[in-house]
């Protein structure tokens, strides 16, 4: 009986969508296939390639991916890229939790205060990075240095402007989270006696996990895709000699891929490589914790 | 809930005071780039932080040099990045509630093939298709602020369309067949029917990717045919480009230029932005 209804409903609903399918998902796919498929698929092969232009392009199979592996820049890159995010997502997330921890309290101004942590995601990265390399210099101008002097001032330069920009979103995601943890559930513990931070550790945080997740995942993607803020504050200088080979010291690796591209068309194909192996590890990361928080979210 | 005056405790009192200090720190940045975009060009390398003196502060001069600075006037950028981001959003919104409600409705190859392509294009970093899709796009002409949006809508699409489906999913199929029995066809259906139910996701997804196109710089700076459009992001960073040698004050005008419009849109909208970015968290 069940089955028939479902039948039935489907025979009167989908049936007739489905002639309107050039209508419904043809302009969507069209755009999708220019902007995403092809590129995609041209991507990959062009990176076994030699190029100029995609209509120029000699097969060379693995050379342009040997060259990567040879690149200190890219080494540094990668290095630069991986402690980066490890530091902004300890620090982003641990900051954002508290202050929607602190502002989902009985507190005045906390909605003030949400409305100002926030701004800065609504400013492009572009000029973020101009504000902040003209403060971060007008600091260290009391030095006698500036930002482009050394690559830790770079690093933690660029810390600090990505803490400063996404604290408030992941902010944001929290305080959802944190106000959607059911109200007898921390009724019952503080019936029970719980102390605050056994609250915080028992029965809160186990009931954002998604949020967690969801977080941690954000800064995760957005540390390894950074380019905007890297370019505009640094540029990926001071750059050094190292045997004969130019590494930019502060540069991540999206930075790293993009002026690989342009330094002349001997490089196309390298740069395309390494754009592969980027969206290869982009991808086995974000899998990789997906899983991992996941199985430490509360069954419910 | 009421909140009474003796609902605060001391420790809230502390977090206020202890707040409104950290909050100077989201403010300054902002505050120090309207300080110099008063000041004369030498003052600011002089000393950035220095508020405007009698001999420094030059009004608005800076603004009215910002406009036209650097051989391409900034209202053009500005128009060319309003343009664009009114039409991506706009045809982001439309198409892509469209193909989340037939991927929900039909089950077929098509639909399912569709649907994996777009989770697996969310975790597809630009880098990885960037420097083919400026060849396709110089190919097809969508190098243009009027075709570009084309690229955004292709780009865009993944994210759009899995949050729409999340929220078509969840809409009860009964109004839809009584539509069906009433004679009304998919097309009615759907504008009459399903998209006004869809309007809480539609603000949400519109204001996600309100953010990102404005805010985007590396696809209209590969796409866009460079030496006729800009956009407010490549200006700033045409600015920069010369940096040191430019106009300071003229250049912190510019940025000044392009915030004030974000800020003025936040303040009427900040209800409608914030849940835009809870409910996009879903994604993860």
């Amino acid at each position: 009986m069940a089955k028939n209804k479902k039948a039935d409903s489907v025979n009167l609903v989908q049936r007739p969508i489905r002639k309107w399918a050039p209508l419904f998902i043809l302009p969507t796919f069209a755009a999708f296939a220019i902007g995403f498929v092809w590129p995609f698929i041209q991507g990959i092969y062009l990176s076994f390639c030699n190029f100029n232009i995609p209509t120029d392009a000699k097969w060379v199979g693995l050379q342009n991916y040997a060259k990567v592996f040879k690149d200190a820049g890219f080494l540094n890159a990668f290095w630069n890229t991986a402690g980066f995010a490890v530091v902004s997502i300890i620090l982003i997330n641990v900051v954002a939790f508290f202050i929607a921890y602190a502002l989902t309290q009985k507190m005045r101004g906390a909605n003030l205060y949400r409305t100002v942590f926030f701004m800065p995601n609504l400013i492009g990265g572009v000029v973020l990075g101009y504000i902040w390399s003209m403060i971060f210099d007008g600091i260290l101008k009391n030095y006698s240095t500036y930002l482009t002097a050394e690559p830790t001032y770079g690093f933690w330069g660029l810390v600090i402007l990505v803490a400063w920009q996404q604290i408030g979103y992941m902010m944001i995601i929290y305080i959802a989270g944190l106000q959607a943890v059911p109200e007898d559930m921390l009724e019952a513990a503080r019936i029970d006696g719980a102390t605050g931070a056994q609250t915080l550790f028992r029965v809160i945080i186990p009931n954002v996990m998604p949020s967690i997740t969801t977080c941690t995942f954000l800064t995760l993607t957005n540390s390894f895709k950074m380019f905007d803020q890297n370019m505009a504050l640094t540029g990926g200088l001071p750059s050094v000699m190292e045997n004969g080979a130019k590494i930019n010291t502060t540069e991540l690796l999206a930075l790293n891929i993009y002026s690989t591209y342009n330094i002349n068309k001997n490089y196309h194909g390298v740069a395309q490589a390494k754009a592969v192996i980027f969206f290869i590890l982009v991808a086995v990361l974000a899998i990789a914790q997906q899983s991992a928080t996941r199985s430490k979210e509360v069954q419910q | 809930m009421k909140k009474k005056l003796n609902d605060y405790t001391p420790l809230s009192k502390i977090l206020t005071v202890f707040f409104g200090a950290l909050s100077l720190v989201w403010i300054i940045p902002i505050f120090e780039v309207i300080n110099n975009s008063l000041k004369k060009n030498e003052f600011i390398n002089l000393d950035p932080f220095a508020l405007p003196s009698a001999e420094s502060y030059v009004g608005f001069n800076n603004y009215l040099t910002g406009l036209t600075f650097g051989n391409y006037p900034f209202l053009k950028s500005a128009s060319y990045s309003l343009l664009i981001t009114v039409v991506s959003v706009v045809l982001i919104l439309l198409f892509c509630s469209m193909s989340a409600w037939y991927i929900a409705r039909v089950n077929s190859t098509i639909s399912k093939v569709f649907y994996y392509l777009c989770l697996f294009s969310m975790i597809v970093p630009f880098q990885m298709v960037m420097f083919t899709l400026t060849f396709t796009a110089d190919k097809l002409n969508l190098n243009t602020p009027y075709t570009i949006p084309i690229v955004y809508l292709g780009f865009g699409a993944g994210l759009a369309i899995f949050m729409f489906l999340g929220f078509v999913k969840g809409l009860p199929l009964e109004i839809e067949e009584a539509a069906a029995i009433d004679g009304c066809g998919p097309v009615r259906t759907f504008f009459n029917v399903v998209l006004p139910m869809l309007k809480p996701t539609l603000i949400s997804v519109g204001i996600l990717e309100l953010m990102w196109v404005w805010n985007d710089y590396l696809l209209p700076y590969l796409v866009l045919d460079r030496t006729k459009y800009m956009t407010i992001p490549i200006h700033v960073q045409y600015l920069k480009g010369s940096y040191g040698t430019v106009d300071l004050g003229a250049t912190m005008a510019v940025i000044m230029m392009s915030i004030i419009p974000i800020i003025i849109v936040y303040m009427f909208c900040q209800k409608h932005i914030i849940k835009g970015v809870a409910a996009g968290a879903v994604k993860g």
